[in-house]
Formats: C-alpha cells, structure tokens, sequence
C-alpha cells in the first residue's frame, strides 16, 4: 500500500473559494468510481475531501484566497488516496486540532468534528502542518472487493 | 432555471409548528445562506415548535452539524421546541457520529410532513 505506484493519479488545483467546496468532493468521487466503490465509500470519500477542502478554505486561507491542491490516486490494491495541500496559516498544534469537537472558529458555528469525521470515513488520516507555511492532509481508504461471481 | 442561492426554502406551518424542508447538499457554503433563511423565518412566525426535514438532503459534512446545532441553540434561546425529522442514512451518520441525539430529538420517516 505504502511505496507501490499508483495505478491512476489526478491532481488539480482550485482557489479557495467555498463553491469549490462541491466540486472537489465531485471530483474526487468521479475519480473514484473507476474502482466501482459501494455507494456507502462514495459517500465517505465525499465527506472526507469535503472536510479537508472546508478547512483548507475556512481555516488555511481565513482572510484570503489562496490555491487549494488536490492529488488523488488509486492503487492496484483498491487503495484510494486524497491529499490536501493550502498554502496558508498552518496548525501550531496538530495533536490539539485533531482532538473532537476542538476549533479555533467557534462563533461561525463550526463543529470541531471535521477531523473525527476524516478519520472515521477513512482507513488512515495524516495531518503535515506548519504555521505561516501551510497544511497537508492525507487520507487513506481502502475499497472493499468486488464479491466473487459464484 | 434557479440558481441554488435562489432557491425558496419549502416550509410548512401547521398550527405553532414551523417546519422547513431542507434541499439539496448542505456544506459550509450553503449553510451560509441556508442558516439566514431559517432564522429570517423564525424570527418572523416565532414558532412554538421548529422541524427541519433533511429527507431532501443527500450530502451533509460537519457544517451541516454546525448547521444544526446552531439552530438548535438559537430554538433553546427563543423557548422554541427543536427537532430534526427524517434524515437520510449518510446524513444520520453524521449525526450519530456527532452524538447528535443526546441534545436533539430525531425523528424518522413515518411520522413526516410531506410539502409536496
Ligand atoms: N488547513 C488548515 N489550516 C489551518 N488550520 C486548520 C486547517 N485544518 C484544520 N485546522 C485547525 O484545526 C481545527 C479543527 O478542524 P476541524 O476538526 O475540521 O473542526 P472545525 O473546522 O469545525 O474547526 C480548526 O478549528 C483549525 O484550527
Ligand atoms: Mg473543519
């Protein structure tokens, strides 16, 4: 799962405006579909990107707009993959902001559970940040197997 | 054709009770507008009961959670009762994952208020 190719790749990137918030969650589910996922793993893999690119948007690039990367790949195991990149303000305390329920952002009616939902969504959640330099998300998720034709 | 920000709010009033049908994906870009929408509402009717029916609602992230308990505690603020009615499978995952019904009364299907 770690070092092996991936057997596709995508990567594009968006400013960080919040109507692109639908279009990534699209695109990496579009992406995703050459797998032929349950609709249940479309459905996590959509709210898994949806939380990063939300954050990536609301947190990273608080008082501006900056470019949003987003890199998908799949691999021959049935692994699917999303990173995240922002350029923007960073987490001081990646272990803090992970925890549920925990945000920085109160008053706009955020929940704090972006994170706790990435990582029950997913198989494997990593979290890359420094402040002042930007944030990496990286989420792993292995598709289940296509049952065997009897 | 209407843009998703023109988009009426469906909503029924039966008596005291004030319920809004939510469509379509609700994500921090369209909690934005759907968040004023509803509180425009209660403000103007001040219920004594506030639904909101997810069965129209396909696509929910933590903003949605956002979404709901934030209207949930402006209801608490306002002495109106709050419930939330019929949310689809994905979207009650991410409520119970939130553990969401320990605040919020959810109730399901059978009992729904159809505005169409
Ligand atoms: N891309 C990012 N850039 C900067 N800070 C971030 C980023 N993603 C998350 N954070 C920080 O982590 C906290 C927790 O994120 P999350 O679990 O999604 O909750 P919420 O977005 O509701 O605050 C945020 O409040 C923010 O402080
Ligand atoms: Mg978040």
């Amino acid at each position: 799962m770690a070092k092996a190719k991936p057997v596709n790749e995508l990567k594009c990137a968006f400013p960080s405006w919040s109507s692109n918030e639908a279009l990534a969650r699209s695109v990496a589910a579009s992406f995703a579909a050459q797998m032929n996922p349950t609709c249940e793993e479309v459905s996590d893999i959509k709210c898994a990107v949806s939380e990063a690119v939300t954050n990536a948007i609301v947190h990273g690039y608080r008082d501006t707009v900056g470019e949003i990367q987003l890199i998908l790949k799949l691999y021959a195991d049935r692994t699917f993959s999303a990173e995240v990149r922002d350029r923007g303000v960073g987490i001081r305390d990646v272990e803090e902001a992970m925890r549920p329920l925990f945000t920085t952002d109160p008053e706009h009616e955020r929940s704090g559970m972006g994170f706790t939902i990435i990582e029950n969504f997913t198989d494997s959640l990593r979290v890359v940040s420094s402040p002042g330099k930007g944030t990496r998300v990286i989420m792993k998720k292995k598709l289940s197997m296509l049952p065997l034709a009897k | 054709m209407l843009t998703q920000e023109e988009t009426p709010l469906r909503t029924v009033t039966s008596g005291k009770t004030l319920t809004v049908f939510i469509e379509g994906d609700i994500d921090h870009h369209t909690a934005r507008q759907i968040r004023s929408r509803i509180d425009t509402k209660v403000y103007i009717q001040r219920p004594d009961e506030l639904i909101l029916d997810l069965s129209r609602v396909c696509f929910m992230d933590s903003s949605g959670l956002g979404l709901i308990l934030g209207r949930y505690a402006k209801a608490v603020e306002l002495g109106i009762a709050f419930k939330v009615a019929n949310p689809t499978p994905e979207v009650r995952r991410i409520l119970d994952l939130a553990g969401t019904e320990r605040l919020i009364k959810i109730e399901t299907a059978h009992q729904a208020r159809r505005a169409w």
